[in-house]
């Protein structure tokens, strides 16, 4: 892919993502790892290649079919992206709102999301007023909240303690056990390390390691 | 801060940021639009009642002009023409005009210098027709041919046609401008909606990458946009009101009778201004909106 009349950021890059599956996406700043969930979540279209989602050929899908992936796939942004006018809460609730779900039916759920992530105390406020690791959880919440089918994550303990970070780790580890796939990029090697997780790494826009496990797509997730 | 927050009270927030500067200014410049297409609208009304108040008048009454014939004098003639028409059907009054009358009538048409004394003046007569079953100007002049008189009958309908032209135009004119108006308003509020979108583009793409379709964002400028276009139309219709109602009570009685002639019941003309200025409005940001989002989505 490319951004603009500029060089291809990603290359040469292949691989399949087996349904149910946990990888890290790791590689030097600039490499290509936002960019490359960008290409998953459908906020760029490769230039050139073939994206497959959910056993479906997404590259070429019409507007109209998108909201209905997207739906399926929980992002982490790097950026956090919240609506800033409305509350912890509030942001939390979005992609549930927007899949056209009644207020009663979640939200309890959202309670518990928040108290799990530890934001039980801030569930009123906005999200200008959260600390920076605080936001990060905020992210997750809402990334995780509509049990997607796919989660990307965007380096999301850049900003928690390490000891918040091996919560985090559980928490994605937890919804990959009942199904989510899970793709994180990360620079947190510790992390990584301790995850012993398959890793992909990305070097200037191209993939060193494919992960062992998933060489020769079977049809697979991606 | 967020010590009370009750889950089980929690309600929705609004997905677009509640209000903007430029909303002030959006509201009056739709609301001015408002007024002056309820402006047009009683305009075109009385402008409809007017004309055909005059056609009315016009179509009860018909004139004879009889010219003298032979040795019968004018004024004999047009006394049997008056007498013979009194008795048809569908006349309810016919009138011989005096010499003096006729000569007044005929002045600015003749001049004084030509109504000499031996000239033989025709001479007038008024006719008042029934209001439900007037007698046509064939059956007047039939009448009168049996009668053995020679006159012409002027039963208006040239006046009345001219009338009922200038009238359609008036009608025509104002639908036009009632549309440009619209027109006018649509485009505010599609520019409207395009600075909306622009301005919240960090919570369009958010809406928009958590699986929103392009219609539910629509949904939210269209209910904006709808929401202060009726309350700017409930202005605009209220203003309307207020001049229609002075108009009403500067002209007296009968309102600016003959030349506007309101009545009270026209300003009911009014109520749908805010529900069509709603509807305007909603469609114009839904058109925007979509199109828009449909851009995003790549
Ligand atoms: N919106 C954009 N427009 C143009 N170029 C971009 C844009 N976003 C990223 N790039 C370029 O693409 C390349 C890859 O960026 P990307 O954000 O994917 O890297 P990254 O691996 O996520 O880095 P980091 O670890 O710092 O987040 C960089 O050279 C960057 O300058
Ligand atoms: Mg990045």
């Amino acid at each position: 892919m490319r951004y603009g009349r500029a060089p291809e950021t990603l290359k040469d890059i292949a691989f399949a993502l087996p349904a149910g599956s946990f990888h890290f996406l790791t590689g030097p700043s600039g490499a290509g790892k936002s960019s490359l969930l960008k290409l998953i979540y459908l906020a760029h279209r490769a230039s050139r290649g073939r994206v497959e989602l959910f056993g479906r050929d997404v590259s070429t899908i019409r507007a109209a079919d998108q909201p209905m992936i997207r739906r399926r796939i929980g992002v982490v942004f790097q950026e956090f992206r919240m609506l800033e006018h409305l509350s912890v809460f509030d942001n939390v609730a979005l992609p549930l709102r927007i899949a056209g779900r009644k207020p009663d039916s979640y939200r309890n759920d959202i309670a518990e999301l928040l108290a799990w992530v530890g934001l039980e105390k801030r569930m009123h406020a906005l999200p200008a007023t959260l600390s920076g690791g605080e936001k990060q959880r905020l992210g997750i919440a809402r990334a995780v909240v509509n049990r997607p089918d796919l989660l990307l994550a965007d380096e999301p303990t850049g900003n928690v303690d390490h000891e918040m970070a091996l919560r985090i780790l559980r928490l994605f580890v937890e919804l990959n056990r009942m199904g989510t796939t899970v793709l994180i990029a990360s620079h947190d090697d510790d992390l990584v390390a301790h995850a012993r997780k398959s890793v992909l790494r990305l070097e200037r826009g191209r993939l060193l390691a494919p992960p062992s496990a998933s060489i020769g797509n079977r049809g697979g997730e991606l | 801060m967020s010590e009370s927050f009750d889950v089980r009270r929690w309600r929705p927030g609004p997905l677009l940021p509640k209000r903007d500067e430029r909303d002030f200014a959006l509201t009056f410049v739709v609301a001015v639009l408002c007024l002056l297409a309820c402006l047009t609208a009683l305009t075109a009304i009385a402008a409809d009642r007017g004309a055909r108040g005059w056609s009315r008048q016009l179509t009860g009454s018909a004139t004879i002009v009889v010219r003298p014939k032979g040795a019968e004098s004018p004024d004999a003639a047009a006394a049997r023409a008056a007498e013979t028409l009194a008795g048809l059907k569908g006349v309810t009054e016919a009138r011989a005009l005096a010499k003096a009358d006729a000569e007044e009538l005929l002045e600015p048409w003749i001049g004084r210098e030509a109504l000499l004394e031996d000239l033989p003046v025709p001479r007038l007569v008024t006719v008042e027709l029934h209001p439900e079953t007037p007698a046509s100007a064939q059956s007047l002049d039939a009448a009168l041919q049996a009668a053995g008189l020679d006159a012409s009958v002027d039963d208006h309908s040239r006046w009345i046609g001219d009338i009922e032209r200038s009238a359609a135009l008036i009608r025509w004119a104002a639908i036009g401008v009632f549309i440009l108006i619209a027109a006018a308003a649509a485009a505010t509020i599609a520019f409207a909606t395009r600075a909306g979108l622009a301005a919240r583009r960090d919570v369009i793409e958010v809406l928009h990458l958590s699986g929103a379709k392009a219609p539910f964002i629509a949904r939210l400028f269209q209910a904006r946009f709808a929401r202060m276009s009726a309350v700017a139309g409930l202005f605009g219709a209220a203003g309307a009101a207020m001049i229609g109602a002075g108009l009403r009570l500067a002209g007296g009685g009968a309102g600016l009778a003959p030349v506007l002639p309101l009545v009270w019941s026209d300003l009911a003309w009014l109520l749908p201004c805010p529900v069509i200025a709603a509807l305007t409005a909603a469609l114009a940001a839904r058109g925007v909106a979509i199109r828009l989002t449909g851009e995003l989505a790549g």
